[in-house]
């Protein structure tokens, strides 16, 4: 097995995603498959070979420092799910 | 058992550009909250960085300032967590491959010279603010102000090359200098343009394995940081004296309190899962643009020192002093520029002229006495125009009025009597008035001149030369 | 024949003949939404009154006389993962669900400046994560040749509606295949260009090294028009090719004379169903026929491609969707502190799939697993990058097929992940080497079409173009419509 039942439930920390046992199990079975199948790379020999981030030989992409217009208050916060005299509201930050 | 401190500071600072690093919203502080705030800072689904060459440029400066090596390949990357500060939950950094590497950076504690490594430079983003109802711990609920989000970072990392909170404080100090000098950053630690973490850890004397550390984030002022660390010193000391062992943990210090609290909770997990950031291309740097960034940087705090000592005659003290912050080693240099002997100039900035600012809360920049007016001062004084002590007095005036010191002495008369002829009658006066003193001073005292000076003095408002009445006194009694 | 059959370029002679007008083309295909949508379903929003708005300004344009661009007045669909603004834009996600952008993408930008028409938000698989359209949040689109079967994905809104004559043309956006192979199951005509060529800005990232924007329409000449009007530099993405943009139509040349096709017979994988095989090697017959040369070229490392795709696809998605977290848009779940609300947001609001890939990508780029997953697969999209290289020192264009098999029945791989991502086998090399490749139908398998896969050189989007319109031309797929065109 490539991924435990414990691992998951790390990976699920990480993500900040929610599992219930049976999401766990199945979750596991499945990334388990997954995983199976992408060992087929271990049959690659890629000793010396570069990675590749970006598949253009793009380099040095910048602007200059000129100012922009920003978003008019209403509609930086329009999609907030909660907001209160011109911010984002979020419940405490840290756990009882 | 006595224990050896080692210290590594991470020092964020702001660079002072116009713009933040990926999006056109303007960087300035102070703006009503989230009103410079744009899809990108906000990151909102489908919006894409755009690296600001501005922030590139200063990042080399300060590399090549620190004597850094700039590497030719650098990239960003993603450094992956959660937090409400940070809208995409992951900041744009730099990981393995910074923009500058291996420089250092001297400094002088105790009359000794103690060179301090530094480890990197990189660039990264500001993530936005936090307001808590009452405490962090306390709040029911937290309020979110993304106009600092993506405000340009620098993080500067040292060696753990500092042994004491004193040292840390003078790395600092060092580190403020320098990036005020190369114009880079504002360096303001009260409104977080310049912010420290530590990473502290304790080891027997002459251990050279390095204990376990922890990491203290919010030492947000130079007295934070000597405190903090002094006191998270004493209770990494305590838990190592008592047998206990040091957690590897993050901690917050709390200047209110003036203790260090633990910060990460039980769910939290470390674990950036940093790789590189796909929507932005690598930088190569054209070495012929870095040696031209090389070439155009200012004299920096090291040399302007020495050469205030060699050119001056400045101590190293009084050298060190006048360039630790660029802002008075220009005042100190256009003031000597103006004509002013340097000694004094020295004195005056760091006597009468600090006084003055500390007492009205000011910063060099607003000082209302120019450095052309104060060098036109010191003339007065040298000349023998006026006083010493009545120049403090013109001083106080120039402040309030901003006028010219030699339009105040006018106004007010508080020219230097050198004229032996107008200075003998008052003279004579007070010898007349005061025989017991006189006695006195024919009976040895010498002590007794001072009182009759001071009488001659209180007649002429300060106003005659004290050198001419001492001689005129003597000669007369 | 309906005005919505036709397509842009026959539209926009008859518009500017003033045999039409704008108002009655848009008219029509809001008429056989309403005819035919409850069947197919390609429509998560439908932008009806901005559409006739679009439509009335480009008549008023052309009874004063002024040109219009080749798109002006032409009806079409934009896959719901391009932000428009003031339009709710959802990723056919419940995260998204009332998302509103405040700002537009550059390709509808772009689209706004040729006057183009758009109909509506074409549905997806949940954040253009699948391959079959079953994993939107908020209903499976169906396939117009056959409502049992899938219609591909995840653009399987954008491929159905055009299809299904809902729309003229519409955009998707392929990150493993996500154009070509619902265009492959739909019959219908969509092209991935060169990775760069289109801006990103302003399309809701997926996999960020992969992601490109492209044309799904019902002929390459189409094809060619919608290309033409979305490539092209944009400052707002840093990955964005500052090269000219050619006259597409130009490419237009029914003649592939001298043309060297090569054929990577890896792409032939084990399980493809003999029709589809059998078809793309006519179709090379054909190609050969009209005066091509052909020559076999090697990619040996064609096997590991589909892992390298989703370890590369799912690291990045991983960091890309999290900004998900409930607290500046977006579903917002209930929980006392922040950790909590944000957990129970993400479990609420994403779907299984979105889920799991997002767990698969976080693992592979997780302490301890970074070389042996991520970085590895970063190595092994380098020689399969030289594959290709190598390949093209050869030939001009290579040749293969879509997918493995014509569309999938609805339901059929929804429990098994893994046979899921099989299908993107034939697509997802593209995508890693970020090479142009255009999808265009080439036969029938019991009633589905089939898919040809034309893959180009770096910025050679005129090469595959001229060699898939003239393989179009020697065939008249491109005429077909589904058999919901005659309801």
């Amino acid at each position: 097995m490539k991924i435990t039942r414990k691992d998951v439930e790390h990976v699920a920390l990480l993500s900040r995603l929610e599992l219930g046992e049976s999401d766990v199990a199945k979750f596991t079975g499945q990334l388990n498959a997954i995983l199976d199948y992408i060992d087929v790379l271990s049959k690659v020999d890629t000793a010396g070979v570069e990675p590749t981030a970006h598949v253009l030989p793009l380099k040095n992409v910048m602007r200059a420092d000129e100012p922009r217009p920003s978003l008019p208050r209403e509609l930086a916060l329009a999609n907030a799910p909660e907001q209160e005299d011109g911010y984002f509201k979020v419940p405490r930050i840290l756990e009882g | 058992m006595d224990y050896e401190v080692v210290v590594g500071l991470e020092v964020h600072t702001e660079l002072k550009t116009a713009t933040k690093i990926f999006c056109g919203c303007s960087t300035k502080f102070g703006a009503a909250q989230n009103t410079n705030v744009c899809p990108v800072c906000l990151g909102l689904p489908g919006v894409l960085p755009v690296l600001n060459a501005r922030v590139v440029e200063f990042a080399v400066r300060t590399g090549l300032a620190l004597n850094c090596r700039i590497l030719p390949f650098s990239k960003f990357d993603r450094k992956n967590y959660y937090y409400p500060d940070l809208p995409k939950n992951f900041q744009t950094s730099q990981y393995d491959l910074p923009i500058a590497v291996d420089g250092h950076l001297d400094i002088a504690v105790g009359g000794q010279t103690r060179r301090i490594g530094i480890t990197r430079v990189h660039m990264e983003e500001d993530a936005g603010k936090l307001v808590h109802a009452g405490s962090i711990t306390k709040s029911e609920y937290a309020l979110v102000d993304y106009n600092r989000t993506g405000v340009p970072l620098l993080e500067i990392v040292s060696e753990p090359d500092i042994r004491s909170a004193e040292e840390a404080k003078a790395y600092l100090e060092k580190l403020k200098a320098i990036l005020q000098y190369i114009d880079v950053s504002d360096c303001k630690m009260e409104e977080g343009s310049l912010r420290c973490d530590a990473n502290i850890s304790l080891r027997p004397k002459g251990e050279t394995k390095l204990g376990t550390k922890a990491e203290i984030k919010n030492l947000n002022s130079f007295k934070a940081v000597q405190k903090g660390l002094e006191y998270e010193t004493a209770r990494q000391a305590d838990v190592l004296g008592e047998g206990g062992r040091v957690i590897q943990e993050t901690r917050t210090w709390d200047d209110a309190c003036g203790v260090t609290v633990s910060l990460r909770s039980k769910e939290e997990a470390h674990d950036y899962r940093y790789f590189p950031e796909p929507d932005l291309v690598p930088i190569v740097v054209d070495p012929a643009w870095v040696e031209d960034i090389r070439r155009h940087l200012p004299e920096l705090p090291d040399a302007r020192q020495g050469r205030l000592m060699k050119d001056y005659g400045l101590s190293a003290y009084e050298a060190g002093v006048i360039t630790a912050g660029r802002a008075m080693a220009e005042y100190f240099d256009a003031t000597v520029a103006a004509g002013a002997d340097a000694k004094a100039a020295a004195n005056w900035l760091m006597g009468e002229l600090s006084r003055q600012l500390n007492a009205a809360g000011k910063e060099l920049e607003d000082c209302p006495v120019a450095p052309g007016q104060l060098a036109g001062l010191i003339g007065l004084q040298a000349q023998g125009t006026v006083s010493g002590k009545l120049a403090k007095t013109v001083f106080e005036a120039m402040w309030a009025s901003g006028k010219d010191a030699a339009a105040i002495v006018k106004e007010q008369g508080l020219v230097q009597i050198s004229d032996a002829g107008a200075i003998e009658a008052v003279v004579d006066k007070v010898i007349a008035a005061n025989p017991q003193s006189v006695d006195d001073f024919k009976a040895g005292k010498e002590r007794a001149i001072g009182f009759l000076v001071g009488q001659v003095m209180k007649e002429t408002k300060g106003r005659a030369n004290p050198e001419l009445v001492n001689k005129l006194l003597r000669e007369r009694m | 024949m309906e005005l919505n059959k036709l397509t842009a370029h026959e539209l926009h002679g008859r518009l500017t003949a003033k045999e039409v007008s704008a108002a009655e083309i848009t008219a029509a295909v809001f008429a056989r939404i309403d005819a035919v949508e409850d069947k197919v379903r390609a429509y998560i929003t439908q932008t009806r009154d901005q559409a006739l708005a679009q439509a009335r300004a480009v008549d008023d344009k052309i009874k004063r006389g002024e040109a219009v661009a080749p798109l002006a007045g032409i009806p079409g669909a934009l896959k719901d993962n391009m932000c428009v603004k003031g339009v709710r834009t959802t990723c056919a996600s419940q995260i998204l669900a009332n998302f509103v952008p405040p700002y537009d993408a550059a390709v509808v930008e772009k689209l706004a400046a040729q006057n183009a028409v758009v109909v509506g938000k074409a549905n997806l698989d949940e954040f253009a994560m699948g391959s079959s359209c079953e994993n939107s949040s908020f209903f499976a689109t169906r396939n117009p040749w056959d409502t049992a079967a899938v219609p591909g994905g995840s653009s399987g809104g954008s491929a159905a509606a055009v299809a299904a004559a809902e729309a003229v043309w519409a955009l998707g956006s392929d990150t493993g295949g996500s154009i070509r192979q619902p265009a492959a199951y739909c019959g219908v005509v969509g092209l991935k260009p060169t990775y760069g060529r289109v801006s990103r800005y302003g399309l809701v990232a997926y996999a960020s090294s992969l992601d490109q924007i492209g044309p799904i329409t019902r002929d390459v000449a189409d094809c060619a028009l919608v290309l033409g009007a979305i490539a092209g530099h944009d400052g707002r993405d840093s990955t964005s090719v500052d090269a000219p943009v050619p006259d597409y139509a130009k490419a237009l040349i029914p003649d592939v004379k001298g043309l060297k096709i090569g054929l990577p017979k890896e792409y032939f994988v084990a399980g493809m169903d003999p029709a589809v095989e059998k078809a793309v090697y006519a179709a090379i017959d054909q190609l050969k026929a009209l005066g091509a040369e052909y020559k076999e070229v090697a990619m040996p490392h064609t096997e590991y491609a589909l892992a390298a795709y989703y370890l590369v696809a799912t690291a990045e998605a991983s960091s890309n969707l999290a900004r998900y977290d409930g607290v500046g848009f977006g579903h917002r779940g209930e929980g006392n502190d922040i950790i909590a609300m944000y957990k129970r947001s993400r479990t609420e609001g994403f779907g299984e799939e979105v889920r799991r890939r997002i767990m698969l990508g976080t693992y592979a780029l997780s302490s301890g697993y970074y070389d042996a997953y991520y970085l590895k697969a970063l190595k092994v999209r380098t020689l399969i990058k030289q594959d290709f290289d190598k390949a093209f020192g050869e030939v001009d264009v290579l040749v293969a097929p879509i997918a493995p098999t014509t569309a999938f029945k609805v339901g059929e791989k929804m429990d098994d992940p893994l046979a899921m991502y099989l299908q993107d086998v034939c697509t997802v090399p593209i995508n890693l080497a970020g090479l142009p490749a255009i999808s265009l139908p080439c036969g029938f398998a019991a009633g589905l079409p089939i898919g040809l896969q034309i893959i180009g050189r770096p910025l050679g989007e005129e090469t595959i173009l001229r060699a898939a319109y003239a393989f179009e031309q020697a065939n008249d797929y491109h005429r077909r419509l589904a058999p919901l065109g005659e309801v």
